[in-house]
C-alpha cells in the first residue's frame, strides 16, 4: 500500500530550495544579532566614549560645522539603546536572510554537479566557501573598524576598495568550483579541489596587493581595535556556520523526501 | 587511489542536478534583491545616498560595523 500526499509532494526547484534559504538566513541573522549583542556591542560603546572625549577638543568653528551638518533636512539622531538593539537586529536580519538566498541558489547549482559529493555535502562545501570568500578575504585585508576610527574624506574610496575585493573573491571563488569540476577529470577529487583552492589563493592575494592599505588608525588603542576585530569577525563567522548548517539539514531533508517520492514511482511504475 | 572506496558522503545513486538555465531565472531576479538590500545594510549614506540624510545609516549603523564594512 503507497500512501501518497500529492498536495507535498517535494520538488526539486530553485524555489524550494530559495525558500529555505531564506529561513537558514533569517535564523543565521538573529544568531548573529545575539553574538554581536553580546560580543561586540560593549566594544562599539568603549569605541564611541573615545569619540566623544575626543569631540570635546573641538574647536568652535569645527563644532558649528558639525552642527551645521547636523541641521540638514534628513538628519536624524537615534539613540544608543536603539541602535545596539532594534537597529542592529534590523542590519544582521536583512543581510543574513539575503545571504542565505543566495548561499541556497549556489547549492542548487552545484548539489549533482560535484562528482560523488551528496546534496548535505555540497550545501557544507557553499557554506564554507562563502564564509571564506564574502567575509573572511575581504575582512583580512580590510579589518572591520570600530567607531572613531576611519576619515569620512575616504568613505568613497574605502567603499569602492572594500567591494571591488568582494567581487574579486567571489567570482575568484566560483571560478575555483567550476575549475576544480573541470580538473576531477583528470586529477584525484581532493587534489583536484587543492589545485584549485591554491589558484583561488594566488588571485586574492594579488588583489590584496594590488588594492590600496587603509591607514587611519592613529592613536586607537590596540586592545580595544582587537576586541571589536575579534568580535565582528565572530559575528561573521556565526552566521555563515548557522547558514551552512541549518541549509545543510534543510536541504537534506529535500533531497531525502524527492528520493523517496522518486523511487515509490519508479516502484508503482514497476508494477 | 581506487575508485570503489567509496566516501562516507557519496550517496548510493546519482544526484539529480537542477538545470543551469532554470536556477539563472532565480539567480537574476533574487540576486537583484538581495544586493539591494544588502547596499542598504552596507553601504547606503555613505559614499551613497538613497535617500538624502542619515536615517538609514543611523539605525543600521551598529550592523555595518560589525558586519565589517567600511563606516564613517
Amino acid at each position: 500500500m503507497i500512501t501518497h500526499n500529492p498536495g507535498r509532494k517535494p520538488a526539486l526547484t530553485p524555489a524550494a530550495f530559495l525558500i529555505r534559504g531564506l529561513v537558514a538566513g533569517l535564523l543565521a541573522g538573529l544568531i548573529g544579532f545575539a553574538v554581536a549583542f553580546a560580543f561586540g556591542e560593549p566594544h562599539i560603546d568603549d569605541a564611541i566614549g573615545l569619540e566623544e572625549a575626543a569631540a570635546a577638543h573641538l574647536t568652535h568653528e569645527e563644532m558649528q560645522a558639525e552642527e551645521a551638518e547636523a541641521d540638514k533636512p534628513g538628519m536624524v539622531e537615534i539613540s544608543r539603546d536603539n541602535q545596539k538593539s532594534w537597529g542592529l537586529l534590523t542590519g544582521m536580519a536583512v543581510v543574513g536572510t539575503a545571504l542565505g538566498g543566495l548561499a541556497a541558489l549556489a547549492s542548487a547549482s552545484v548539489i549533482g554537479r560535484l562528482g560523488r559529493v551528496s546534496a548535505r555535502g555540497s550545501t557544507l562545501l557553499v557554506g564554507g566557501i562563502g564564509f571564506v570568500s564574502v567575509a573572511l578575504v575581504p575582512f583580512l585585508k580590510y579589518p572591520a573598524t570600530p567607531p572613531a576610527v576611519g576619515s569620512p574624506d575616504t568613505i568613497g574610496h574605502r567603499t569602492s576598495d572594500y567591494f571591488a575585493l568582494l567581487l574579486v573573491s567571489v567570482l575568484a571563488a566560483i571560478a575555483a568550483v567550476v575549475v576544480a569540476r573541470r580538473l576531477s577529470g583528470r586529477f584525484d577529487g581532493v587534489n583536484a579541489a587543492l589545485m584549485a583552492a591554491g589558484g583561488y589563493v594566488v588571485v586574492v592575494v594579488v588583489a590584496g596587493l594590488l588594492l590600496p592599505s587603509v591607514d587611519e588608525l592613529g592613536t586607537f588603542p590596540a586592545d580595544t581595535l582587537w576586541y571589536f576585530r575579534r568580535a565582528s569577525l565572530l559575528t561573521l563567522a556565526s552566521i555563515w556556520a548557522t547558514i551552512a548548517v541549518a541549509l545543510t539539514l534543510l536541504v537534506g531533508k529535500l533531497y531525502d523526501d524527492a528520493t523517496a517520492d522518486a523511487e515509490r514511482r519508479a516502484l508503482a511504475a514497476s508494477l | 587511489m581506487s575508485q570503489s572506496s567509496a566516501a562516507p558522503l557519496a550517496p548510493a545513486v546519482e544526484l539529480p542536478a537542477i538545470p543551469l538555465l532554470q536556477i539563472g531565472t532565480w539567480v537574476v531576479f533574487y540576486g537583484l534583491l538581495a544586493m539591494l538590500a544588502i547596499f542598504f545594510v552596507s553601504a547606503d549614506q555613505g559614499a551613497i545616498s538613497l535617500p538624502a540624510g542619515n536615517a538609514v545609516h543611523e539605525w543600521v549603523h551598529d550592523a555595518r560595523h560589525l558586519l565589517g564594512y567600511p563606516c564613517h
